[in-house]
């Protein structure tokens, strides 16, 4: 089958990227600017900007003198590199063969793919209409080769659509650069008069090498078609998905744990290839009546560990109601990250909070059941009790601080403090006894105060006087006082926590 | 002579396997004792059974802090190589940093699992034995009987985890599958003549029931260097003294 070639030239990438994102910018001159050898120069500009002599490569404070409106922007870090490959990658629906060709253009083999759009010139259009209505000036052309495509779409102004086997008779009217020369042969052939490709095309080749290289011959003959080109499509990631369709509808547990071993196997084979494991998994199932049903799982670290996830997914099993049966098991890792190597596994033995069994066991645990919850205390900068510990982010969190226990702290503290009352001789003394659920405990050995203030910029209200107490029966207490002794209000006294 | 030797030879290799039988295993390491002292000799042995389940009754919220502070001593000694160690409970009621001074070095090595029933509780608790990668299990519970016992028991046979099981309130104390019953009460601190504040914390351990050894009573306090025995000297010839005039 003849080859067709489609080339797509896209002469303001950036600029009309960012119109579509501001729409305000259309008509307003803009550029896009980065800085060389201590320079601002312009690397790209919107075509109003073109239209009154900005072009690229000048230098920003020339451009501004001449036209002072002119809006500056920094340019991007490889923005149209990754604009080509999002466009490239929705190109697909067009073609399956789409190559990214830097730093402004596609190509895309469109061999076959034509009359399912009416022809080569319903499809060009199709294209070109779906471009433009996304705010991106193209350029295409279609060709038997690479190489015409390419200077079609750049450099002609007749027709986009080169007959096959016409190539040399489309390319002799255009000029040299459009054999994607490199700028110094360019230069050379102007030097020479040789400003048109039909100036040189017919010249004995051996003449040509021995002036111009390889490369003119080389980019000549892909042009008109004896020499092959090769180019490296896109290639779309495929989802972590696996499908399992049933003979018969499947409407057991056994049947449903059948099906998810087996998707498992293939799914964690996949991913232990390629270094990866996953984090989320959803298994769908659906059902001959139409309905689909379903249940997800997340792990705290990357794994692909087929037992382990059989199990926590076997866990929620009892939640698929099966009705008359499923005919389609799905199972797709909706996060995967990069996981540690099996050799990785082997050898490091991992102990402690980093062990794989502990990971595994609190997936189990939160699987389990929706309230379970897992918490991991770390010191914090604070003197206020509650305060002074905070919650990890992670399992594998660093101290940032060293545990406090300079000053006595009780063993199992009250989430909110109980209040008692207390008779207690002098201001800033311990308490001689205290009445706590209608029981008295006279107070035998004490410590303290141990004045807590509270952060006034966080909160506000009275600091705390803490005592560390101890009653006849040898029972330890901690108590504080709430601010100050004063005889306009009544000083609160509470039990917060209780001592080993 | 010799057929006597022989069969005290054969009794005490069959009171081995029966220990055996039974879910306990000999501590090849000596270094893994708790510093308990004396205490460790109640047990069968004289070793203090690590990778076995231990039951903590306590019946006020004092005893619980008590016994809090107890497991802490023992948790110190048993995550001396960094292990990790699970508290399972329906709410946060330790205070982490309370543990370090127990001698527990990184209290940021237990996790803490909260679930909402008690089933729970147990469930988990039987999940995190099974789990050899952990140093010790705690999990705070009012009921446990003796089926859900011996099946923690028997996770533990086989990983070699740590259990303990604090009780609260208790409604009955049924027997159960666990290798040890305490209950630990505060008692007065004893500071010296003239000194104010409060002592080191101090304890009245009681061993209620000790499979194949000797239950018993102690007074320990924890200081600086661990536990310390208290010689209750006194208040045993006192007590043996009464024993005699009742006798």
């Amino acid at each position: 089958m003849k080859r067709r070639f489609a080339s797509i030239w896209f002469p303001y990438l950036t600029t009309d990227w960012m119109s579509a994102q501001r729409p305000a910018l259309r008509n307003i001159p803009f550029v896009f600017a980065a800085p060389i050898h201590g320079r601002m120069v312009i690397r790209a500009a919107n075509p109003s900007a073109e239209a009154q002599g900005v072009t690229r490569g000048m230098v920003v404070a020339d451009a501004k003198a001449f036209l002072p409106s002119l809006e500056v922007m920094d340019e991007r870090q490889r923005l149209a590199e990754k604009l080509l490959k999002a466009i490239g990658l929705w190109c697909i629906c067009f073609t399956p063969v789409v190559a990214v060709d830097e730093p402004d253009g596609l190509i895309m083999d469109i061999s076959g793919c034509t009359h399912l759009w009416g022809g080569e010139r319903e499809y060009l259009k199709h294209i070109v209409k779906r471009l433009k209505g996304r705010g991106y000036d193209i350029h295409m052309a279609i060709a038997d080769t690479i190489g015409t495509a390419w200077a079609v779409a750049r450099y002609s102004k007749v027709t986009p659509i080169i007959e096959s086997g016409s190539q040399l008779d489309a390319l002799l009217s255009l000029p040299s650069a459009a054999l994607r020369l490199t700028e110094d042969s360019v230069e050379r052939l102007h030097k020479l008069g040789l400003k048109t490709i039909g100036s040189f095309a017919t010249m004995p080749r051996s003449a040509l090498r021995r002036r111009f290289g390889d490369t003119l011959l080389l980019r000549l003959g892909q042009a008109i078609g004896y020499e092959e080109e090769f180019i490296s499509t896109l290639k779309p990631i495929a989802p972590y998905e696996e499908r399992l369709p049933c003979l018969e509808p499947i409407c057991t547990d056994k049947g449903i744990e059948f099906a998810l071993q087996k998707l498992l196997e293939a799914l964690c084979r996949r991913l232990s290839n390629e270094g990866k494991g996953l984090r989320e998994a959803t298994l769908r199932c659906h059902r001959i009546d139409g309905k689909t049903e379903q249940i997800s799982i997340g792990t705290s670290r990357a794994t692909a560990n087929v037992p382990h996830i059989f199990k926590l997914l076997a866990l929620r099993i009892s939640q698929i109601e099966p009705a008359l049966g499923i005919e389609l098991f799905v199972l797709e890792a909706t996060k995967v990250e990069d996981a540690d190597s099996i050799q990785e596994v082997m050898w490091s033995n991992k102990t402690g909070l980093e062990a794989m069994e502990l990971a595994e066991l609190l997936d189990r645990l939160k699987s389990k059941d929706s309230s379970c919850e897992i918490y991991r205390y770390l010191p914090d900068q604070h003197y206020w009790p509650e305060r002074s510990i905070a919650v990890a982010s992670s399992i594998t969190e660093k101290l940032a601080i060293d545990w406090q226990i300079d000053r006595p702290r009780p063993t199992r503290l009250l989430a909110t403090p109980e209040l008692i009352t207390v008779a207690a001789p002098i201001p800033d003394y311990p308490p001689m006894l205290f009445r706590y659920k209608g029981e008295v405990h006279p107070v035998k050995k004490a410590d303290g105060p141990e004045r807590i203030e509270r952060e006034w910029w966080m909160d506000e209200g009275e600091h705390r006087d803490y005592y560390y107490v101890e009653d006849d029966k040898g029972r330890r207490y901690w108590l504080y006082r709430s601010g100050y002794y004063g005889d306009d209000h009544a000083h609160k006294w509470f039990l917060h926590g209780f001592f080993a | 002579m010799a057929a006597i030797d022989g069969k005290q030879e054969l009794i005490s290799r069959l009171q081995k396997d029966i220990l055996l039988w039974q879910g306990f295993r000999l501590t090849e390491n000596l270094q893994e004792k708790v510093g308990l002292g004396a205490i460790e000799k109640a047990f069968p042995n004289g070793v203090f059974p690590v990778g076995s389940i231990h039951e903590f009754v306590s019946m006020s919220r004092e005893d619980a802090a008590a016994s809090s502070g107890f497991i802490g001593g023992l948790l110190a000694a048993l995550m001396q190589r960094g292990g990790v160690c699970l508290w399972i409970s329906t709410a946060q009621v330790l205070f982490p940093p309370s543990i370090k001074a127990f001698g527990v070095k990184q209290p940021d090595h237990i996790l803490f699992v909260h679930m909402d029933r008690e089933k729970d509780v147990l469930w988990a608790m039987e999940e995190a034995l099974k789990c050899s990668g952990i140093t010790a299990v705690i999990a705070e519970l009012q009921g446990l009987n003796f089926v859900q016992s011996r099946r923690l028991q028997l996770a533990v046979e086989k990983s070699r985890v740590t259990g303990f099981v604090l009780r609260h309130n208790p409604r009955t104390l049924d027997s159960t599958a666990c290798v040890a019953r305490w209950r630990i009460r505060p008692i007065e601190s004893i500071l010296d003549e003239g000194v104010p504040g409060v002592g080191f914390p101090r304890w009245e351990v009681e061993l209620l029931k000790v499979r194949n050894g000797n239950p018993g009573k102690w007074q320990i306090e924890w200081s600086a260097e661990g536990f310390v025995l208290q010689v209750q000297r006194k208040q045993s010839k006192t007590r043996q003294s009464k024993e005699r005039k009742l006798g």
